[in-house]
């Protein structure tokens, strides 16, 4: 198995290697087959150590590749923790990664960087790998960074254009916001456990919540709180959740194949994975439990709502990206890990679906994004029409696709998260899933119906040359459609309520609202009779798909007079809740002012000036007059050489 | 006496018999069937190499009436400089075709020169180090001045000569004194000496020791003893930088390690100061010195004096950790100097020599892989982590820290960080300006195979440096 | 009588005059040869009297060892010479600063 784990993380690597730095060499179709099958590879092994962990029952191994450094006790290793966590979390990443990789070899056709491109996602998959891997810390936050980096270069793809530049940088910025918290809280982790190892960690988690600590003096905080909201601030910046979120939709500038693997199935969902494996952490502090549920229903909440106003299709789609990794941490915080990855999982699959299906739509009309010029693609666009279908019925929660099993569930373990009180923070989540439900079901649909229903809005050459994406692009949609669709049905019984995880997950009893759900669980089958009778979500669903039915094919013209009605709310949803204007006229602007001054007096006077510049100059200064001494003179050389001697001999007799 | 007594001292033989061998053979090998001469010498280092691995023993055996040793540390300095010099010769190779350089002599001198290196190495005596030197240095004068049409290389040549000369009989009147106090030639009788005669350990003795340590700063390249080796380095045709830069700092060490621990351990506090002087000036003049340049071979002759700097201050720390530093950095300091001028050759063309830093503008266009490859170089000289300077730089720090200097470690980190600054501009040029060359490299697929392997192993070795520096550990033991 | 300090002293006084030599001529490269002839034999002077001193033979040997490398080093330095004075037509020793800096 060791020898798997290993060629599962290494395939990727090389073959991004093989393909960014002799890509002229093995040319286009070079690049994609190699790191195709390099992801392929991995896809298939990922499944062999699924298959060796759940069906053949098969152990847990926890063990150190290699030992890079030992610092004062403190190990720096590269190692390996797989179990069935990890083995899911591969199977998905490696998935999702090939149907991307097949994907782009029609997406990307006609573009001059098309090898980089490959190189890029092959790296982006290793580094994917290495994270949810790791079996400690470092590992952990190499892979958190690595994947931030190939993120953020991706962005930036199509460097030339202004808006791509200022969407990475933006990504890059925010994203420092939460590493930032990130390592703060690493930083804790080894100062009170003084290891760097998962298990080593885990296993000192209640001494380290029995301790408290003053970051101001005073007011103790309890360690383990605070260590766990650091850490979870780090999940805030990667998962884009509340007030963080503001990168996510600017990054859609990046090509759609990278919207898809990275922005929506894979990436952002890191903060998801990295909360669940420290769930040991995580239990032992509610009061961390109660910000990331507050935190997680904010985003699925609000940013659901933004959703029905953005009019490019990725943008839509990028805010139902931020609603669902809303839901996924509000089950982390009520403890159903189970359930957050099970709608990771899900999402996966059937976010990919929608992104890629967007990007064909894309395709057809030539880089069009804005769906007010679509419509009536349905006819034209067969196959991609379907499994965009499936894709939105996943999403709004269609009883028995794939999102009606994870979403169903997740909203009953919110419902019975009865130990976080009655108080505040119940209602918030609660409302939140619940009302989410209709919004995501309204933009969802909105969305569906504006691009493939009703009147061609585009112009007539274009229409003229619309036509189905080929079979690299197809194939991939129905790839992902199927198992949008059914694997809800087949997985939720095991994952969900079949304690799958073992070990691998820590909930401690009082929270357990798995089990409890669970005692009431009689099958799949059961399981939607009862989503049927005692739930208002599938109503609920079904309301929001009526609506965006009725305002965007019957009544189109009546969103324009309600928003003209509700203005106020209108601009503000408009706007993003201005969380924009905030930060770059308020924070950005304010930091700029600051930085500027710092910047004139602080840095350009004594920094660079002085200490910096200046001692630039001085080394540059001196190594001029150094350097008169070589002469180029045999004599003056070898009376260097009397003087060292004489400099020696004194030296000698001196001390 | 039998002659399978003789057995650890087989690799300087066989490799005497070959060199014997070659040069004959070269005298009747046409022009145009020169490449059999290179052939041979490849052979006749992979049959010393393997000679070296089959004699090679965990125990220390002491011949010819104690003028000889042969020792672990003996093997594994010895393997890695028939390593590098066999790397050398296979990058030299196309570079001596262009340059119509392609005669036996390169090769045969050479070969020479690695007998002295490993003579030097072998050496448990005063005697015998002073023969493995001069064989070893007038084959390099041989070697800079190879090229008769260069007038930079004869007169790099003559300094060098001179230079060596006066270094070489400073390093003799110096034994001569310590013979003539101790009594012997021989490391450890002259150890033994000091040891029982504590009245000996004194100015006379100094006096003599002061002057071997003028040999082994010439030879190591150590300020103010180093005012050869940049007009050297610049002067010489790059297959000879390359050779020079390689195998003697191996020799240097051996000198070192040799004279000062097998012989002079004793007088650890007295050797401690001067070679720490030599260590702090060539530290700051070496990376102070080498942003100024503008030529590539000159800029790396001054970072090897910065490197020097570090090396001696390993040794300097008198333990076996900082012995085991110093063992750590040279061995891996050779390969990636190896690398990094085996890319200036590879740069090279008929009638065109990659020497200034504006010659790797842009590299990473014309040849990402060989950018690649230079990248690991630099990094792995520079100490940029994982590369193995990194570990190679830690070790020495840690050593000095442990010694009880703190002062020189903080030296040192500034020092590196200086030196990272000209490392990391020859990267900035490869990968951000733009080239003003645009011919493609033209090398054999040999050459650059082994181009690829040695600069991947900059970057393997750092990633896993426990067995190497358990390796240096153990010999020094 | 004439004892050892007196050997040490003209060997002393040999090879400092040698040494001056190198660095004080900057003229002709040939007078720098002889000097280091010079400073070889200020050390074999050494050893002898050291080896007469101690009344052991491998002072002189090494002697033996010294003039030996000594004429090939010589060879050396003249052949170096010529090369410089083929492509320069000069041997002035001023004039050997291609390199610098």
């Amino acid at each position: 198995m060791h020898g798997y784990h290993l060629t599962i993380v290494l395939a990727p690597l090389a073959a991004a290697i093989v393909a960014g730095l002799f890509g002229k060499k093995i040319g286009r179709a070079g690049a994609h087959w190699i790191t195709i099958f390099a992801v392929g590879l991995s896809f298939v092994l990922s499944a062999l150590v699924l298959k060796y962990l759940y069906w053949d029952g098969g152990h847990a191994e926890n063990y150190s590749v290699y030992t890079w450094a030992v610092v004062d006790g403190l190990r720096m290793e590269v190692g390996f923790l797989i179990d069935r966590l990890t083995a899911l979390m591969m199977v998905v990443v490696t998935f999702v990664s090939l149907m991307v990789h097949i994907y782009t070899v029609g997406y990307m056709h006609d573009d001059s960087g098309y090898q980089r491109f490959f190189s890029y996602i092959s790296l982006f998959t290793f580094s994917m790998l290495m994270l949810v891997m790791s079996n400690n810390f470092l590992q952990l936050f190499f892979g958190w960074e690595a994947v931030g980096l190939v993120s953020y270069l991706l962005i930036g793809f199509w460097f030339k254009r202004e808006s791509a530049i200022f969407a990475n940088l933006k990504a890059f910025l925010v994203n420092r916001v939460g590493d930032f918290g990130f390592i703060l809280g690493i930083a804790g982790i080894v100062m009170f456990a003084e290891s760097l190892d998962y298990a080593t960690v885990f296993a000192s988690g209640p001494a380290i919540a029995a301790q408290n600590i003053e970051v101001i003096s005073g007011v103790p905080w309890n360690a383990m709180t605070l260590i766990c909201i650091l850490l979870f601030i780090g999940a805030m910046g990667k998962s884009a959740q509340a007030p963080l979120h503001v990168w996510l939709p600017d990054s859609m500038e990046g090509p759609t194949p990278i919207s898809a693997l990275i922005h929506a199935a894979t990436m952002v969902t890191a903060g998801i994975f990295m909360v669940a494996r420290m769930s040991p952490l995580f239990e032992l502090s509610e009061t961390a439990l109660a910000v990331v549920v507050v935190i997680g229903a904010i985003t699925a909440f609000f940013m659901g709502l933004l959703g029905i106003v953005q009019n490019d299709i990725k943008r839509v789609i990028a805010y139902s990206t931020l609603s669902q990794l809303g839901y996924m941490t509000v089950a982390l915080g009520v403890s159903a890990y189970g359930a957050a990855i099970f709608h990771l999982m899900t999402h996966a699959f059937f976010k990919a679906l929608l992104f890629l299906a967007a990007g064909s739509v894309i395709i057809a009309l030539h880089h069009e994004q804005d769906i007010r010029k679509m419509g009536g693609l349905r006819k034209y666009m067969p196959i991609t029409y379907w499994t965009a279908l499936i894709g939105s019925l996943a999403l709004i929660g269609f009883p028995g696709s794939a999102g009606f099993f994870s979403k169903d569930a997740l909203i009953e373990a919110v419902r019975e998260s009865h130990w976080h009180g009655q108080g505040a923070v119940y209602w918030i989540a609660y409302l939140s899933v619940m009302l989410g439900v209709f919004v995501t079901a309204l933009y969802t649909f909105r969305l569906f119906f504006l691009v493939f229903h009703g009147k061609e809005r585009m112009d007539e050459k274009m229409r003229s040359h619309v036509h189905e994406s080929p079979w690299v692009v197809t194939g991939p949609l129905i790839l992902l459609a199927i198992p949008s669709a059914v694997i809800g049905w087949f997985t939720i019984a095991p994952v969900v309520f079949g304690n799958f995880f073992g070990t691998s997950i820590a909930v401690t009893e009082r929270h357990d609202v798995l089990a409890q759900l669970g005692r009431e669980f009689h099958g799949s089958w059961e399981f939607i009779l009862h989503a049927f009778q005692q739930s208002p979500v599938v109503y609920l669903a079904a309301a929001g798909a009526v609506t965006a039915w009725y305002f965007y094919l019957k009544r189109p013209d009546l969103p324009d007079v309600i928003s003209k009605k509700l203005s106020g709310l209108y601009t503000l949803l408009v706007h993003k809740y201005y969380f924009d204007d905030l930060y770059i006229n308020g924070f950005a602007a304010g930091g700029r002012a600051a930085g500027k001054f710092l910047w004139q007096k602080g840095d350009e006077l004594l920094i660079d000036g002085i200490i910096v510049n200046g001692t630039a100059n001085t080394i540059g200064r001196l190594a001029g007059i150094l350097r008169q001494l070589q002469t180029g003179y045999l004599y003056d050389y070898a009376f260097a050489m009397i003087i060292g001697l004489t400099l020696l001999l004194g030296w000698m007799l001196w001390f | 006496m039998n002659l399978t007594d003789l057995l650890p001292a087989a690799p300087e033989m066989t490799l005497l018999g070959l060199i014997c061998v070659v040069l004959l053979a070269d005298l009747f090998v046409e022009d145009e069937k020169r490449v059999i001469t290179f052939w041979l010498t490849i052979a006749a280092l992979f049959i010393t190499g393997t000679s070296l691995v089959l004699t090679a023993q965990e125990t220390r055996t002491v011949l010819f009436d104690g003028s000889y040793v042969s020792d672990p540390l003996s093997h594994v300095l010895k393997l890695t400089a028939v390593g590098v010099v066999a790397i050398g010769f296979m990058y030299a190779r196309d570079y001596l075709h262009q340059n119509k350089l392609f005669k036996g002599e390169y090769y045969v001198l050479g070969l020479f020169g690695l007998l002295g290196t490993m003579v030097m190495i072998s050496a448990n005596s005063m005697l015998t180090m002073y023969l493995g030197l001069e064989t070893l240095s007038l084959s390099l004068f041989a070697l800079v001045a190879f090229d008769r049409n260069s007038a930079t290389a004869a007169e790099s040549a003559m300094k060098f000569f001179v230079l060596g000369a006066i270094a070489s009989g400073a390093l003799l009147y110096g034994i001569s004194w310590i013979y003539g106090i101790t009594g012997s030639l021989q490391f450890h009788e002259i150890s033994e000496a000091i040891r029982t005669n504590p009245e000996i350990n004194a100015v006379p003795l100094w006096f003599g020791l002061a002057f071997v340590i003028v040999g082994i700063g010439f030879k190591f390249g150590a300020v103010p003893f180093h005012m050869w080796l940049p007009d050297v380095y610049q002067g010489a045709r790059s297959p000879v930088t390359l050779y020079i830069a390689t195998a003697p700092k191996l020799a240097a060490l051996a000198l070192t390690l040799r004279i000062l621990v097998d012989g002079f351990s004793g007088l650890h506090e007295v050797w401690q100061g001067m070679i720490m002087v030599l260590a702090v000036l060539s530290l700051v003049i070496g990376n102070v010195v080498a942003i100024a340049q503008t030529n590539i071979k000159r800029m790396l002759g001054y970072s090897a004096i910065g490197h020097v700097g570090f090396i001696l201050l390993a040794v300097f720390c008198g333990t076996g950790q900082g012995y085991a530093a110093a063992l750590f950095y040279t061995l891996t300091y050779v390969v990636m100097a190896a690398g990094s001028f085996g890319m200036v050759i590879l740069l090279s063309r008929q009638g065109f020599e990659a020497e200034l830093l504006s010659d790797f503008k842009g590299l990473n266009a014309r040849s990402p892989w060989f950018a690649f490859m230079m990248l690991f170089f630099m990094f792995g000289l520079a100490g940029v982590p994982p590369w193995v300077g990194f570990f190679a730089k830690l070790n020495v720090i840690s050593a000095v820290l442990d010694a009880g200097f703190p002062g020189l470690a903080v030296l040192m980190v500034l020092a590196a960080v200086v030196g990272a600054f000209y490392y990391i501009r020859v990267v900035w040029l490869m990968y951000f300006e733009s080239a003003e060359e645009r011919a493609i490299l033209q090398a054999k697929v040999d050459t650059r195979f082994i181009l690829s392997l040695n600069g991947l192993a900059v970057l393997a070795i750092g990633l896993m440096p426990g067995w190497l520096l358990s390796l240096c550990m153990r010999v020094l033991g | 009588m004439i004892g050892l300090q007196h050997y040490l002293t003209i060997a002393a006084v040999l090879f400092a005059l040698s040494v001056a030599g190198i660095f004080i001529n900057r003229r002709n490269l040939i007078l720098l040869l002889m000097c280091i002839e010079l400073m070889l034999l200020a050390v074999n002077f050494n050893f002898i009297a050291f080896s007469r001193h101690l009344g052991d033979e491998t002072g002189q040997i090494f002697v033996f060892f010294i003039l030996t490398v000594a004429a090939a080093e010589a060879a050396i330095g003249l052949a170096i010479l010529i090369v410089i004075f083929r492509s320069r037509r000069t041997i002035n020793v001023r004039e050997l600063d291609s390199m610098k800096g």
